[in-house]
Order: C-alpha cells, then structure tokens, then sequence
C-alpha cells in the first residue's frame, strides 16, 4: 500500500525527483570537502606535482570520454522512457552500465600499474589523495551501476518508468565529480 | 486499504506479543509507520542517556573524591577517564540529542502536523533508524575492545586520534569513527524523508507559512545537518585511513596537517550546535503559544530569522581554533561572525518573551519546561560571548569555563528539551495523561541541581583550571582547597540531579500504568495532530478524515469567537 504522502507533490515537483536532488546536495558537499583540502594542500605543497606528473593523462582522457558516453545513453534512456518505450530504455541503461565496467576496468588497470611501479597510497600526501578521492568516486560509479541494472530490470517491463530519469540525474553527478577530479589529478602537473 | 492500527501505548506491544505471538513483534522491528520509528529512535536515545549519565557519574566522582572506589564501575584509571569524557561527549551528542529530538519527535511530529499519512519514504525511514542501531551497537563495542574505547575527546583531534601509538586504542578509534560516521548516514539518510515530506507532502489548504515552528525549525535543522556534515564525512575517510592504512592526512611528515581535521570538525560542528537546538527551539514555541492562549509574536520573522541563523552558523567554525595557531586576521573575521549570531538567536528568545507578553499563562509541566529553556539557554548564550571574542576566549581555552557554557547550551537543549517535547506530547503519544505533580516535582528536583552543578563550574573555568585533569590532588596549584570543595559541590549535586530522574520514571510508570486517558486535544492546541485520536492509528487519520487546512497553527484567543482557539482544520463558518 501506497501512503498518501507519498503520492502528493505541493511543490509541483515529483517526490522522487525532489529527493535524488537533496542526496546530490549531500553528495556536493562530501566530495567538495575532499577536493577544497586537496585544493589546499596542493597550493601549499608546490612538490606535490612531480608526484602528479607520474599519473596517466592519456588513460585519464579514455576514462574521461567513456564516462561522458555513458552519460549519453542515460540521457537517451530518458528520452525512451519519456516516451514509454521501456524496453528501448532498458537497452540504453544496459549500454551505460557497459560503460561504468569499461570505467571500472580502466581504472584497475591503471591503479595495478601504479601500485606495481610502488606509487601506493601511503607514498605521500598526493597518492592519499589521488586513490581516496578516485576510490570515493568509483564507489559512486559502482553504487549508481548497480542502482541502474535494477531501474532497467522493472524497465524492460515498463515498470517504473520514471525512476530511469532519477538515476540519470544521479548519474550525471557521478559524471561531473570526474569532469572534476580528471583536471586536478592528472592534468594539473 | 488501512491496516490494523499499531497501538502504541506504552505497554502495547507486550499484549500484542501475548495475542499474536512472534508476528507482533516482527511487525514492530519491522514496521514503516513514522510513530513507530519515532519510538524506536526516542528509547534508544534514552537507552543511550543513561549510558552517558553513567559515565558523567562516574567521572564527577573521580574529580570530586580522586581515587575512589566509585560504587558501580570501581577505580578509575587516567585512560579510563579520558575514554569516560570522551565517550560521555560522544554518546550525550549524537546519540541522545540528535535521536530523540531531531529523529524522534521529528519522526512524530512532521507527518502529523503537516497532516500526511507517513513519511514521504517509510522504507528509507525505516532502514535510517537500522542504521542507527547498527552505530548504536558500534560505538557501545567500541568501549569493551581490547585497549578500551576511544579517549582523545569528542572533538578526536589529529595526531591523537590518528595514531595508536599515540592514543594507545588501535581498535577503540577506529570503532569510534566508524560509529559516528554510520550514525551521520543514518541522520541523512532521515533528513532527505524529514526535508520532502515538508516540502511535498503537506495537507491540501497548507501553504509554506501556515506550518508550524517546530516543523519549520527541524527542517531547517536537517539541511543544516546536511550541508554541514559532508566535509567531515570525508574527514572521517581520511582519518580512518590515516589509523588503519597508515596515510598521511594529518601528519606533518608525511605533507599533511592536523589542522585540516579541526577546520573539517567545526565546519560540522558548529552548525552542529543549530542542528540540535533548532528542534528544541521549536518545540519551546510551541508550547510557549499554546500555553499562553497567544499567537506567536512575529512567526514570519521567527523563519526569516531561524534562516539566518543556518547561514550564519557555516561562518563561525573556526572561532573554536583561535588557539590553534590561526592567522590572527582570521580570528579577527571569526571574533565578529561569531557575535553577529548571536543576534538572530536573541532576537528568538526575545520573540518568546513577547509571546507571553500579556497572555494567560498556564504553568502546566511543559510549560515550566519550556520557561526554563529560554532562561537557561540565555545564560549559555551569555557566557558564549566570552568565547567567541578572541581576546577572551584564548584564557578561557580548555577550562571549566568553556565546559560550563556549551553545557549551558546543551543541557538546555537535550534535556530540558526534550523534557518539555516529552511532557507536551506524551498524551499524543501514548494516549495518557502524566501525573502534574509528580512532572512539577521531577522539574525542579532537575531544574535546581542541573544550577548547582554548572555554576560553580563557571566559577572553576575562571579560577584557570584545566578541564582535562583527572586528579587534581597532582597539581599543588589547582587542588587548592577551596577549588576541591567546589568540585565536590557540584558531584553532589549531579548525584541529586541523577537521582531526580527516578521520579520521572516512576511518573512514566505511573500514569502507563493507571493514567487517565487522554482527550485528542487535551491541551486546545491548533496544529493538525490534535485532531487524530490519542494515539493516532496507524495512518494517522482515518482515511475520509484526512485534515484539510483553513489557517495557520497560532490562533490563539481570536476576538468574537467562543472558544480560545481555533484548529487549523476548521472550516470556516459560513454564516459569520
């Protein structure tokens, strides 16, 4: 049964989707403590960037464009489920998850070659930051992954439809966390 | 469509258990319905204020007669008294204030006075408070590992917190933050429910201004929380990474700084402060207007100013560092928003006064309560200009002075809060009405020793004594005699104080036992939950009796009509 607060919207705004915005406010906020020390500590530790000049931009610029490809599809799930195409939705889902697992791939790959070339996150203050700010935000990719192959699971039944837009609008976030994290990890040297 | 109501008097789920067996608890533990979850956070939350009263038993002895044998724990070693104090603070914080006063009453209390059915998401609801519970038991662990709990104070700064080698419980602080970190993602996890449940769910008719206070202030309370804890989420990671990995966050070998966990703790813990006594702000005006039949003075501005307040509160943090070796410049900037917020708040207790101003006072228990907060909360206020003004606050730093203040501050809000939203909404709640007399008594037996404990302290904090000694007899200079007598005062009276609290027990007891029952709106009270039966079913209203709402929840005493108040859900009359 279904209450009925949960089925009102006085500011016009679906629930759901008023919800998923105050969790990214949370989110905002957890990762922009992160970063504004990170920020911090760069500014005062002008070595921090031979550390820095170790990372991979290349790998990181592949990372960058499968992770904005995927937020592509998200999008076009969206549409699909705006339409009411539910199964058209489920695939574009499914094609984003591929790309949080390429993401994910990538990213041990890379992590593997710098932990076996000794950069490990006790190295110093840059590598703490490095691994703990990229493994918060894998955890993101992996939580918000696992989140989407069940929106697409009802999806593909053309069940809960709307829930495809709420975990785009989550995924866009998980998207610009990177668009974040790419420039000061590894292009700022 | 509606199930069976939960019946939530006291004793209730114990005859549940007798006529339905196993399957009425399992419905308990399990259930989604927002009164349920509020009980479920209040008796934890006070489970766990008798944990920390112990503890604060336990240390005051020590201080006041160093090397005893305390009757119920034994002697108390250094390490044992620094993990009391440090847990004491902990526990009191997040784990008795935040529960009952934001979790429990604004579980009760934010479906039924925007009168909704439940939370927006009972499941979310449901699974904030098994977080809760799982931290309850991490951190109740985290004092019987092997090396103890966790004994570098509430506030656990680097390299102390960091570094077993340094605070000797490898296991109790990791615990310890692990703890406090779960009980964070358990209170936003309640905040996100707590924030769109106002937003979307209110009765049709209500409009942002015709909510009331108390509903207003801990939603408020919830963004504040949520904005605020963020930095010190990933502070924790750090930490937890600096104990157990080995990391360098906070260690100046390794690059990093300890001061970056102080700037991550107060940008939380300051607005912290507003988190906890908004709520109890709220349920003080609540009680203040309906107990003197008057509308509150200037509820707009009570908003505009609680507002204010929230974005103040994230421009203050560093003013507990001025002696943490801050740029002066700093503390300077600090020093001055630090005494601007204590305009807006002010200004709150001076709406309070001109809302009893000319009323017809009833000094029901709540309402003595509810008095009492505003005049002890104004001598914590008080004092908290000393500490906020640089100048000051670097003599009174780490003395009983600043202990004396934030309990001035904390008291007010998680006790004698709580008291006065407890007493205030107990026939709503359990559907009973307390014993007045025995409540009267339990207030001043509280109210009186609660002054002697924390005045004397002031007089301490002055004199210079430190606050992190846990014998004083080592320190010719401090354990002058007259200071011991003082300390002994106060023991004394934390032990009536304590055992004051039986009285409210026995009146718990009491009237679950042969109370009389309670009307639905045995105050004459406007907000929508006075309009449910006492206890509200399961559901709140009955399904064709959901409020429709006309007014605001302050029409107290409207000229021309006969009764002295006027429910939010009542039409309004045609032939008038």
């Amino acid at each position: 049964m279904r209450p009925i607060a949960t089925t009102r919207a006085a500011t016009g705004i679906a629930t759901g989707k008023l919800a998923v915005w105050w969790v990214l406010a949370s989110e905002v906020v957890i990762f922009g403590g992160l970063l504004a020390s990170y920020v911090m500590f760069r500014l005062g530790h002008p070595e921090w960037a031979d550390a820095a000049a170790v990372t991979n931009t290349t790998i990181g610029a592949v990372n960058t464009f499968v992770l904005l490809t995927s937020s592509l599809t998200a999008v076009l799930a969206h549409q699909a489920a705006e339409r009411g195409d539910g199964p058209k939705a489920a695939r574009y889902l499914y094609f984003t998850i591929m790309g949080a697992a390429t993401f994910l791939g990538i990213k041990t790959y890379e992590w593997w070659y710098e932990i076996s070339h000794g950069y490990t996150i006790t190295s110093n203050g840059f590598w703490a930051f490095y691994y703990s700010a990229a493994g918060l935000h894998a955890f993101h990719v992996i939580a918000g992954a696992v989140i989407m192959a069940f929106v697409a699971r009802d999806a593909a039944k053309n069940l809960e439809l709307h829930r495809v837009e709420l975990i785009g609008i989550y995924w866009h976030f998980v998207d610009i966390v990177w668009i974040f994290l790419f420039p000061l990890l590894y292009i700022a040297k | 469509m509606v199930e069976p109501a939960v019946d939530l008097t006291h004793g209730h789920p114990h005859d549940d258990h007798a006529h339905h067996g196993p399957e009425g608890w399992k419905k308990y533990l399990w259930s989604t319905d927002h009164k349920v979850i509020a009980m479920q956070y209040m008796f934890t939350g006070m489970f766990m204020a008798l944990v920390g009263g112990f503890m604060a038993y336990v240390f005051r002895m020590q201080l006041a007669f160093p090397g005893i044998n305390v009757p119920g724990f034994g002697m108390v070693s250094m390490g044992e008294y620094n993990a009391l104090v440090t847990n004491h603070g902990t526990i009191m914080i997040f784990w008795v204030a935040m529960p009952v006063l934001l979790a429990a009453f604004g579980n009760f209390l934010i479906p039924l006075m925007v009168g909704a059915d439940d939370m927006v998401f009972p499941k979310i609801n449901r699974l904030s408070f098994q977080v809760f519970f799982v931290s309850t038991i991490v951190i109740l662990a985290s004092l019987v590992v092997e090396g103890g709990g966790f004994a570098g104070a509430w506030t656990a700064y680097p390299p102390l917190s960091a570094n077993e080698t340094y605070n000797l419980t490898p296991l109790g602080s990791t615990l310890w933050v692990i703890g406090v970190g779960l009980e964070f993602v358990a209170f936003l996890l309640g905040g996100i429910n707590f924030i769109t449940t106002l937003m979307n769910s209110r009765a049709p008719g209500m409009r942002a201004f015709d909510v009331p206070l108390v509903v207003w202030m801990i939603v408020v309370a919830s963004i504040l929380f949520m904005l605020s804890v963020g930095p010190l989420l990933a502070g924790a990671i750090m930490l937890i990474f600096d104990q157990t990995l080995g990391t360098g966050f906070f260690n100046p070998a390794t690059g990093g700084d300890p001061i970056l966990w102080q700037h991550l703790f107060w940008f939380f813990g300051h607005p912290e402060v507003y988190v906890v006594l908004l709520p109890a702000m709220g349920v003080v005006i609540e009680i203040i207007a309906t107990f003197s039949r008057k509308k509150v003075f200037g509820y707009r501005i009570v908003i505009f100013t609680v507002v204010a307040t929230g974005v103040l509160s994230f421009f203050v943090w560093a003013h507990h560092q001025f002696i943490a070796g801050i740029d002066p410049r700093m503390a300077n900037i600090f020093t001055i928003t630090t005494l601007l917020i204590s305009v807006p708040i002010a200004e709150l207790c001076f709406v309070y006064i001109a809302t009893l101003y000319g009323g017809s006072i009833r000094l029901t228990t709540p309402m003595l309560w509810a008095l009492a907060f505003v005049a002890e909360f104004l001598i914590g206020g008080v004092t908290g200009i000393f500490l906020g003004a640089a100048g000051a606050d670097i003599y009174f730093h780490d003395t009983y002075f600043v202990l004396a203040h934030f309990h001035y501050t904390f008291f007010p809000i998680a006790i004698i809060g709580t008291y006065a939203a407890f007493t205030y909404w107990f026939p709503k709640m359990f559907g009973k009405m307390m014993d007045e007399r025995l409540g009267k008594w339990h207030f001043w037996l509280t109210i009186i020793p609660f002054n002697m404990i924390f005045i004397p302290l002031f007089v301490l904090g002055m004199g210079g004594q430190h606050r992190r000694i846990s014998n004083y007899s080592g320190f010719s200079e401090l354990a002058r005699d007259g200071f011991q007598d003082i300390r002994v005062f106060a023991t004394i009276s934390l032990l009536i104080m304590l055992a004051a609290q039986f009285i409210f027990f026995y009146n718990c007891y009491k009237t679950w036992r042969s109370g009389p029952k309670a009307p639905r709106n045995p105050w004459k009270a406007n907000s929508l939950e006075w309009t449910t039966e006492s206890p509200p079913p399961h559901g709140n209203w009955h399904p064709d009796e959901m409020p429709v709402v006309y007014r605001g929840p302050y029409e107290f005493s409207v000229p021309d009509r006969i009764d002295d108040y006027w429910p939010q859900n009542e039409p309004p009359q045609r032939d008038s």
